[in-house]
């Protein structure tokens, strides 16, 4: 029974986001692929234009459109599709698909659900008829209510008794998800959680038991297979996306496993799931007993994950499944000798672990939970436990090269840091067993299975090994151990007391190097043609087939973090395409489960690997390639250039000595005043009183920022000297090899970007985009137009003169992106990374030229077609707008500043600005119509400013409610506003309340000063609505850009129209 | 839970030490032993069984849990388990268990040695009381790690199942190739013994034991029939029963005739039968079909089959060396299961008459319960 679907619309997950992030990049990319094999139509609905997924060469249309059912609904009425794929986007897909069915739009255009019918997603979205379907089949649920208001919650939970966890429904990453020790925190917890949605669920709390995902396959002639088994290394009650997961299982028994097992396939069965789903069990540590957590009808991060521990392509298979194939009939396109019906063997271990970036955001509790606030996440592999997750704390990037033997690492008190984690809990196990805690205190503590512990123990144990050697040559023996419990060369260094060089020129001479092993999915049973690889050093001899001829490494971007994503993964992607157009071999080295960059069949040979001088040194000592590009994968592939160079690794591209003099400040500098191009007055740091009296000598507002640092790390303005000496001391500790830089801030100023490929020195294509926030806003988190639409003519003039002069004197040859400021037609430039940027996507897609694609070309020394200019007059506009993941960032201070903190983006087209900015907005989350706002704050300037704005949005027809100042201020100026007041000042009617009984429909709150730490009544209102869910806009110009949007475009006007459309129309 | 006894002198450390563990041994500590297969290849690595040389057919497993079940499978008795999966020993094993066991697939271990990559030397789990370092060495059953079983597991995979010695020091031990003898005599009970369901029998069931799993003595037992376990000899012109069993066993099915011989009467009979794994074959050569070696066997948890009839696919546990020729079924007789890799047989059954077989093991343990129902069909069938 293979439906005969001609045309199928999948809805994208949009931005990136906490708890919704790469992973549903590479699920749609992956079922993209398997319809386009069916010979079916595919339509595509995702904003993020940064994904592969919105690529020419998937989809065949695309729109770049809010996944809402207003959008999608228009989409469909417009496209007629027969089918609808609404499992591969994530909870954002799940949720639109719901309401479209709600709505009978699904119905009305005769749109079949394809895959796990709606009924099925209902049941296990619903928590009330979850646990009641289970209860047909007899299993047990964690003992629990749904609740719809605080008070039912109460009662709840008195009968349930306390601890209680609350979860909520129709939630992502376990959003306000959280356990409650008493009345209090449940009341808290409750009321916040019922403002996003209608109802909560009250449960039995379960400390200390084990969580164990299994990821299910089932087909509509009701075969069933588990892909996968994995086990959190955290107990219950920390998030699996907070958690260190394993795969497989490494505690659970033949009995456990088993029971379990047949146990999802039984729930998968009952529930009607046909696809893929995820089952998540809690298991007692003591006995044989097991709740039933929850169940995902659809792809999700840990199915991505199972697909990257296996080889098992998920998605790929959830996609013909939904077509109808039975599992059977469809091959493992891995092995190619076996069937998609069948459960992988690994014969190796992986371990998962989250990345979190919860130092750039001030106030935020550092505590992890049921709540995620990870934003990447990377995957060790290994042939011991020990050596997986060692690989994996380095590729973390956090400046770890292992579970011990680290440099300035932070931590907290070790009793409470085991008890109540954070994000350096697993480094606070090592430590203390380094400091004679007992394996048993630690589980006591931590709960963290005594197995996870003892391995943990034998690092440690080696590690004191290390460290009790004297100067002799390291003993051939220890040293091949301690490479096979996972050591890097760097960290053996550091405990034996030499230089890394050294260590590694030592293990070398003895032979001591890793074997190239093979993901096969069967554990060598069967012979595979994979070319999915990893290195062990526990082995004894290679599984692939190297040298391998006409090969070129591609370096990744590693774990997704704030600063860099799956734009990033884009870059990779499209230069692996490429490159294999151009008849090369290509060779991709990257560590993170959730890319298309990972997935089998983009590249050549896939090493899941880490990003290092040591792993891609051994690596390309085995490939042997004609060299390795590095200014695709972000910055940490760009901080390899010259270290790589210097081992003699031929750097592909611009060369490495021109990229370190683009990322070294005084020699950047220097080279900028030789060519009399002008920079913002900066100075190296050296103490204190030397950096107070240079910001005195250039006047306050100053900028404080490291070397070396993507997305703008413990970057910080100060406006005083006060101020000067607390961000000097936060900077000094981020990154102590770097020296620190001051620089005067320019108030007021415009914020420019200019991506470009240049061939040896010369700009072949470039792209000027403008920001719409002014200059202080960090690039990753401002508003972008492309082309831009508020700039003089003279400023671009300025601006292509500067980056011709600095492509010529750098030699540029491949991607780069400077940033420039700019007032009154004074150009400066800010910085210039001599690699592809977060905006290449943007850019590339906006203007329908591949800049990837001609980079690669260029530096792989191809000819290019000749670019025919007048392509760069755009008959659309682009804007790209930010998404921030606050809401799940407990506490943290919604602002926006120097340090980047948005989590993902998005971009619309339109046929002007004011179009393709609404549809950004709506995108990342707005709401049309606006019938309410709030105004506070701001300096009396600042509000001066707005007053054009306001009158614009009161002619709209938004009413106006105002804190105190601000609501006198606005009667002076003739605008009639509702006074509410301060929340400290404890009096009714407060601002807080009136966002959190959902009267606001947007805040508009411009912050006095953006480095704050103090809780002030500005930052509880901006919190309130992050935690209620209510728009805010905390940036004049975005105020003001929105204000006349609205007043010349309405929701009528935004179009329907497909990338393809508007490349069409401009080709005209 | 609790750290083993250390195997080996171990090192001292100071910071792990309490009163409930022991330190990690170094591995310098342990004894080394050699793996050498027939083609002259050899595998170094430390011991934590026995240390004692011994003489095998050398197979591996990829399974990822289980390990307590897989060695007591009398089914690898003369064989050297090589396990795929690196990391063994993790959660320790079960208290012993006397006569019909439920964490073990028969009351000792019957592999003739075991290798794997990583043994975890401690080891985590409620149940758990003792190490199976220790379990190994109370059975004098040698055990080396260290040893690369991806680099192991493809050779066999190439060249086919291999003899192979683990040798201590400079022991002499000659290669012995255990499909040779007559195994199942080996690890067959002597005298028959009969087990009784809980509450009143729907009937008798003769069980025959070729080197029986108890887990498949328990799966017939929990519905609701009388099992009669006899020896693998055991006449049964004289026993009066409503359904027979052929067991799982270890070697060449051809090396039992006297079963084969005992099964070609029962079928005449016409009284539900029912093969599992040697005892599909067995069936298959007392129907006159023809049986070979495979060249590197199924041994494994996740091997897919389909039901030819329903086309209904199944995950199964296996662990065979010996395969039925589908090709040599005589008329009547069909596939009934196929494997979905390699489509070499996995069951047959009779057009008509209650008579069937499964290469596979419905009775799991260890591995996927999918094709329990079976034991449901076949008592079914009793006396009907």
């Amino acid at each position: 029974m293979i439906v005969h679907a001609k045309k199928v619309l999948i809805l994208g997950s949009s931005a990136l986001k906490i708890g919704e992030a790469g992973e549903f990049d590479y699920s749609g990319s992956q079922a993209i692929k398997a319809l386009k094999e069916e010979g079916v139509e595919t339509i595509l609905i995702n904003p993020n234009i940064a994904t592969i997924q919105t690529s020419e060469h998937l989809a065949d249309h695309i729109y770049f459109l809010p996944i809402t059912p207003r959008f999608v609904g228009k989409v469909i009425a417009k496209e007629q599709p027969d089918g609808i794929l609404l499992g591969f986007g994530g909870q954002t897909a799940l949720n639109c698909g719901l309401a479209l069915e709600k709505l009978g739009v699904l119905h009305r255009h005769g749109v079949k659900v394809l895959g796990t019918p709606i009924r099925a997603i209902r049941d296990t979205e619903d928590r009330d008829l979850f646990v009641k379907r289970l209860n047909e089949i007899g299993l047990p649920v964690p003992r629990s209510q749904v609740a719809t208001t605080v008070e039912e919650a109460l009662r709840v939970a008195q009968e349930v008794g306390y601890p209680v966890m609350v979860r909520i429904a129709f939630a992502l990453g376990g959003l306000n998800s959280g356990m409650c020790r008493n009345e209090d925190q449940l009341r808290l917890l409750a009321g916040r959680a019922l403002s996003h949605t209608s109802q909560i669920l009250i449960e039995e709390y379960l400390q200390g038991w084990k969580e164990i995902e299994y990821e299910v396959v089932r087909d509509s002639a009701d075969n069933c297979i588990t892909v996968c088994n994995m086990e959190n290394v955290d107990p219950l009650g920390i998030h699996t996306g907070e958690s260190i997961v394993v795969a497989p299982s490494q505690t659970l028994t033949n009995g456990e496993y088993h029971m379990l097992r047949e146990i999802s396939i039984r729930v998968i069965r009952h529930l009607g799931i046909i696809g893929e789903s995820n089952i998540q069990f809690a298991l007692d540590p003591e006995s044989e007993d097991y709740r039933i957590i929850e169940v995902n009808a659809r792809l999700s991060r840990s199915s991505a994950l199972a697909s990257k521990a296996t080889g098992y392509p998920l998605a790929f298979v959830a996609a013909k499944l939904a077509l109808g194939y039975p599992l059977h009939q469809l091959p493992n396109s891995i092995t190619k000798v076996t069937k998609a019906f069948f459960e992988p063997a690994l014969d190796y271990v992986v371990v998962k672990m989250p990345r979190w970036d919860l130092k750039k955001f001030r106030r935020v509790a550092r505590q992890i939970g049921s709540s995620m606030k990870s934003v990447g996440e990377v995957m060790g592999i290994g042939r011991t436990f020990e050596e997986a997750l060692q690989k994996a704390v380095r590729m973390l990037d956090i400046g770890a090269d292992g579970l011990i033997g680290n440099h300035g690492l932070e931590r907290g008190e070790l009793q409470r840091e085991l008890a109540e984690p954070t994000e350096h809990r697993i480094f606070a196990v090592a430590e203390a067993l380094r400091a004679g805690m007992s394996v048993d205190r630690i589980h006591e503590l931590s709960h963290i299975d005594r197995w996870f512990l003892y391995k943990i123990a034998h690092v440690v144990e080696l590690g004191e090994r290390l460290g009790d050697l004297g100067p002799e040559p390291l003993p051939a023996p220890l040293l091949r151990e301690a490479k096979q419990r996972g050591f890097c060369d760097l960290q053996i260094a550091r405990l034996t007391g030499r230089d890394a060089e050294a260590v590694s020129r030592r293990r070398r001479q003895l032979g001591i190097t890793p074997f190239v092993r093979q993901i096969d999915t069967l554990a060598g049973e069967y012979p595979a043609q994979t070319n999915y690889l990893y290195l062990s050093y526990n082995g004894i001899e290679d599984d692939a087939d190297l040298p391998i001829d006409n090969a070129v490494i591609l370096l990744g971007s590693g774990a997704y973090r704030i600063g860099c994503s799956v734009e990033f993964d884009w870059c990779c992607v499209n230069t692996g395409r490429t490159l294999r157009q151009l008849g090369y071999r290509t060779v991709m080295i990257n560590c993170n489960p959730e890319t298309v960059s990972t997935d089998y069949d983009e590249v050549d040979q896939l090493f899941f690997e880490e990003i290092n001088l040591e792993t891609v040194r051994e690596i390309h000592d085995r490939v042997r390639p004609v060299g390795i590009i590095v200014s695709v994968g972000g910055q940490i592939a760009n901080d390899l250039a010259l270290k790589l160079h210097n081992t003699g690794i031929k750097v592909l591209g611009t060369s490495p000595q021109s990229i370190d003099k683009a990322e070294d400040r005084s020699k950047f500098s220097s080279l900028l005043d030789e060519l009399g191009v002008g920079q913002p007055q900066w100075k190296e740091l050296q103490t204190l009183t030397d950096a107070q009296a240079f910001a005195q000598k250039v006047g306050y507002p100053v900028l404080i920022r490291p070397s070396y640092v993507l997305s703008g790390a413990a970057m910080a303005v100060a406006s005083n000297d006060t101020e000067l000496s607390r961000y000097l001391k936060r900077a000094a500790r981020v990154t102590p090899q770097h020296p620190t830089v001051i620089s005067k801030f320019l108030e007021d100023a415009k914020e420019i970007e200019f991506d470009a490929v240049a061939k040896e020195g010369k700009i072949v294509v470039y792209a000027i985009s403008e920001h719409i926030e002014n200059a202080g806003v960090h690039s990753g988190d401002a508003t972008l137009v492309f082309p831009p639409q508020r700039m003089y003519l003279e400023t671009i003039r300025r601006i292509r003169q500067i980056s011709k002069r600095i492509a010529n004197a750098l030699n540029i040859h491949g991607p780069f992106n400077i940033q420039f400021i700019a007032k009154d037609n004074d150009v400066k430039v800010i910085e210039c990374n001599l690699r592809a940027s977060r905006s290449f996507p943007f850019v590339s897609k906006v203007i329908n030229q591949n800049f990837i694609e001609i980079a690669t070309k260029i530096i792989m020394g191809h000819p290019i077609e000749v670019i025919d200019k007048r392509s760069f007059e755009l008959s659309h506009v682009g804007v790209k707008a930010p998404v921030f993941s606050f809401a799940r960032l407990e506490g943290a201070d919604p602002t926006l500043g120097v340090e980047m903190s948005s989590t993902g983006e998005v971009a619309c087209l339109g046929n002007d600005f004011n179009e393709a900015f609404l549809k950004a907005l709506l995108s990342v989350g707005y709401r049309l119509p606006i019938r309410t706002m709030l105004l506070s704050s701001g300096p009396i300037a600042a509000k001066a400013d707005l007053l054009d704005a306001l009158r614009l949005f009161k002619k709209v027809g938004i009413r106006f409610y105002a804190t105190e100042g601000t609501a006198a201020f606005l009667k002076d100026s003739g605008i009639e506003a509702e006074t509410l007041h301060w929340p400290l000042d404890n009096r009714k009617p407060s601002a807080e309340d009136a966002i959190r009984s959902g009267q606001i429909d947007l805040v508009l709150n411009i912050p006095k000063n953006d480095q704050e730490d103090e809780l002030t009544n500005d930052y509880i209102i901006r919190r309130a609505a992050v935690d209620y869910n209510v728009p805010l806009i905390t940036d004049r110009q975005i105020a003001m850009r929105l204000a006349e949007a609205l007043s010349r475009v309405g929701l009528e006007d935004l179009q329907i129209k497909s990338w393809g459309e508007y490349e069409q129309e401009h080709d005209l | 839970m609790r750290a083993e006894k250390a195997v080996q002198g171990a090192v001292g450390v100071k910071a792990v030490h309490t009163t409930t563990q022991r330190p990690q041994p170094a591995a310098e500590g342990r004894t080394r032993a050699t793996l050498q297969l027939e083609d002259g290849t050899t595998f170094e690595g430390d011991s934590f069984g026995a240390e004692r040389s011994v003489a095998g057919e050398v197979v591996f497993n990829t399974s990822m849990v289980g390990y307590p079940q897989t060695i007591t499978d009398p089914s690898y008795c003369n064989q050297i388990l090589v396990c795929a999966y690196p990391l063994i020993g993790n959660y320790g094993v079960t208290k012993p268990e006397q006569g019909l066991c439920r964490h073990f697939e028969s009351d000792r271990i019957h592999i003739e040695g075991l290798i794997v990559t990583d043994y975890s030397t401690y080891y985590s789990h409620w149940s758990a009381q003792r190490s199976l370092s220790e379990w190994l060495i109370s059975q004098g059953v040698p055990a080396l790690t260290g040893i690369d079983t991806r680099a192991l597991t493809k050779r066999l995979r190439e060249k086919g199942t291999m003899l192979g010695v683990i040798r201590f020091g400079r022991d002499r031990i000659a290669l012995c190739d255990p499909n040779q003898e007559n195994l199942v005599a080996r690890v067959s009970i002597d005298q028959p013994q009969l087990y009784a369901p809980p509450g009143r029998p729907k009937g008798r069931v003769v069980l025959v034991d070729c080197g029986v799993k108890h887990n498949i003595i328990h799966s017939l037992l929990a519905r609701g029939v009388e099992v009669l376990r006899t020896p693998w000899d055991h006449d049964l012109q004289r026993e009066k029963f409503d359904g027979l069993v052929i067991s799982n066993g270890p070697g060449s099915p051809k090396m039992v005739q006297q079963t084969i011989e005992h099964i070609r009467r029962v079928l005449a009979r016409g009284v539900p039968t029912f093969g599992i794994c040697m005892g599909h074959q067995l069936l298959a050569l007392a129907i006159g079909a023809n049986t070979y070696k495979l060249k590197y066997g199924h041994r494994s948890q996740n091997q897919p089959v389909i039901d030819q009839d329903t086309n209904r696919c199944f995950v199964t546990s296996q662990n065979h060396g010996y395969a039925v020729d589908n090709a040599t079924l005589p008329r009547h007789w069909r596939p009934w299961f196929t494997n979905l890799n390699d489509e070499t047989s996995e069951g047959l059954r009779h057009d008509s008459a209650p008579f069937r077989s499964v290469q596979f093991h419905p009775e799991a343990a260890p591995g996927p319960v999918d094709t329990a129902f079976l034991f449901d069909e076949f008592v079914s069938m009793l006396g009907s």
